[in-house]
């Protein structure tokens, strides 16, 4: 719209466009060499150590770093403990936050506006300042070091309620009347009125949640301390700090590429949803 | 009151109430309680690794008087300011200036795009790792790569107190920008087309038509991503872990590192509290503000 559309294709013009390309495509070099280089490095024989000169290739591609990094700490376990974090974290907000949009959306009740701007603190003040009297709260709970501890706080969803009621608030009144005139209970209205149209912000809201829990650090960092519930970003964290690891820049890589493999490849396939998502989402 | 599915009845319908339950106990259980939790323990004293000081003991504002006056606190403060001021602003222009770059008909402006935005899929710790590669000292890619265009300066990024903070914004700058960009570029492609026609016609530069058109028109897009940049410039701590450990000698330990640090390290439960009052104020304050500025906080002009 802005060079490009330059309607008159004089010789100025292009020389414009192709300089902003060029400019474009180093900036891309740039911000993918670190992915490119990880990716790189990761298959490169560990016993030739990144010196001045090559930081790249080495003399043979190997998967050697990738097996290596799983024998010295239990990724396996990590990568279990991560899915069912964020499974249950998916499956826990899917319900309170359509329930919670719904109601929202579809009722008028003394004390709604209050309610609804309550809900809205968790907006206001993240999760993450809260990490100190949060913390007591799991330890009174007798939630401390399980995965519970870890997926607990995010039950409730003050983006995603909004994120539906929003999306019901678009459902047309129409339809919705035609359903009462049927006699449909609340549970057939949701069901069969409200959902269907709103799958799409359903799926874009499990989309951002999905990846902001994956790669969350702090909280798990705090109410976790065993192997048997931690999930993969503090296993790495731990990993790097094992004494034999060092600088050990392969095996480093390929511990890094395990962990934001299963998102990135994800990501790929549905690049186009996941945009769409992050864009709905805002706040993750 | 009244529903919508029953509006004969006058009696309380008590099924809103009890759907939204859920979502309303998790928040008070795990944002309101808290938040209350914090602001009383912040007039008590209770470190957990002396014994004396085991059990918490009412002090009245001495944690908050001790605070003022430490020049730890002063330190985190300018850093976190620091911090904020810059990954802020830059990471919304870069973010801007991107979206420009990648809003374009060109052949494999698809890849500019998965460049610029698959670090917001990256978990930070991962990100933060390979840094650390690209930090290293005279062979390290970065350091390479500030040379190639005649860097002459220290290259111990993430020891060297005076670039430590420097390091970890910059990590923060290349993984925020790209998650920036797609709301400029989405707010890009809503633009009304004839106006800039018309401006062209009128003899106005590229430069004045961003400058007079573009820039205003995507007021809205602004001010929502500088609300999401403030906020997850005060809640992203991982990548210092990974890269300084908030060192050396605090130089990039900002206000949620230290709350953790104070907290899981030194133990003092009263201490901890104070910080977690102050950083809720900082970021109540700039939420209700925005809030009071934009009336209508709501996912902007974005669709």
């Amino acid at each position: 719209m802005f060079v490009s559309g330059v309607s008159s294709r004089s010789w100025g013009a292009r020389l414009a466009s192709a300089l902003v390309t060029l400019i474009s495509v180093l900036f891309a070099l740039g911000w993918a060499s670190i992915i490119v280089w990880a990716i790189v490095v990761s298959f490169r024989p560990e016993s030739e150590p990144l010196g001045r000169g090559d930081v790249w290739f080495g003399s043979a591609w190997t998967l050697a770093n990738y097996v290596k990094a799983w024998s010295l700490a239990p990724f396996g376990q990590y990568y279990l403990n991560t899915v069912i974090i964020v499974l249950t974290i998916l499956g826990v907000q899917v319900v309170t936050i359509t329930l919670a949009g719904f109601v929202f959306a579809h009722f008028r009740f003394a004390g709604q506006r209050t309610l609804f701007f309550f809900i809205l603190l968790q907006l206001m003040i993240p999760t993450s300042a809260l990490l100190a009297p949060n913390f007591g709260t799991i330890r009174a709970l007798g939630l401390f070091d399980t995965r519970l501890a870890v997926a607990i706080p995010y039950f409730g969803s003050a983006f995603g309620t909004f994120l539906m009621r929003q999306a019901f608030l678009e459902v047309p009144r129409d339809l919705v009347d035609a359903g009462i005139v049927d006699g449909c209970s609340w549970w057939q209205l949701l069901r069969h009125v409200y959902l269907p149209p709103t799958m799409p912000t359903l799926i874009a809201f499990g989309l951002s949640s999905v990846s902001w829990h994956w790669n969350e650090f702090l909280w798990p960092l705090v109410v976790t301390i065993s192997d048997d519930v931690r999930p993969l970003t503090v296993g790495l964290v731990r990993f790097t700090q094992l004494g034999e690891i060092g600088a050990r820049w392969s095996l480093l890589s390929a511990a890094t590429l395990l962990v934001a493999a299963p998102l990135l490849l994800l990501f790929l396939v549905f690049q186009r949803r996941f945009i769409q998502s992050f864009l709905h989402s805002g706040i993750k | 009151m009244t529903t919508r599915t029953r509006p004969s009845r006058r009696r309380i319908n008590l099924l809103p109430y009890l759907l939204v339950l859920p979502t309303a106990f998790f928040v008070a259980l795990f944002t309101a309680w808290p938040t209350l939790l914090a602001l009383y323990q912040s007039f008590f004293r209770q470190r957990l690794n002396i014994a004396r000081f085991r059990q918490p003991t009412f002090v009245g504002l001495e944690n908050y008087q001790a605070l003022l006056t430490s020049s730890e606190f002063h330190q985190v403060l300018r850093n976190t300011l620091i911090y904020v001021l810059g990954t802020v602003p830059l990471s919304i222009a870069l973010a801007f200036l991107l979206a420009l770059l990648v809003n374009r008909r060109i052949r494999g402006v698809g890849f500019l795009r998965l460049a610029f935005f698959y670090p917001t899929v990256l978990p930070m710790v991962s990100a933060a790792t390979i840094w650390m590669f690209f930090f290293t000292p005279d062979y390290g890619l970065f350091n390479t790569a500030l040379q190639a265009i005649g860097y002459r300066g220290p290259q111990n990024w993430t020891a060297n107190p005076d670039l430590a903070l420097i390091a970890v914004m910059i990590v923060a700058l290349w993984k925020n920008a790209g998650y920036y960009m797609i709301f400029y570029l989405a707010g890009l492609q809503n633009l009304p087309t004839d106006v800039f026609e018309a401006a062209a016609l009128d003899g106005a530069t590229i430069a004045q038509q961003l400058w007079y058109i573009t820039f205003p028109l995507l007021r809205r897009t602004t001010l929502f991503v500088t609300t999401i940049a403030f906020i997850s410039a005060f809640q992203t701590v991982d990548h210092i872990f990974v890269l300084t450990n908030g060192g050396p000698s605090n130089a990039s330990t900002v206000l949620l590192f230290w709350l953790w640090q104070v907290r899981f390290e030194y133990l003092d439960v009263g201490k901890a509290a104070t910080i977690t009052v102050v950083l809720v104020a900082i970021l109540l304050l700039f939420t209700v503000t925005n809030f009071l500025l934009s009336e209508r906080k709501e996912v902007p002009d974005v669709r």
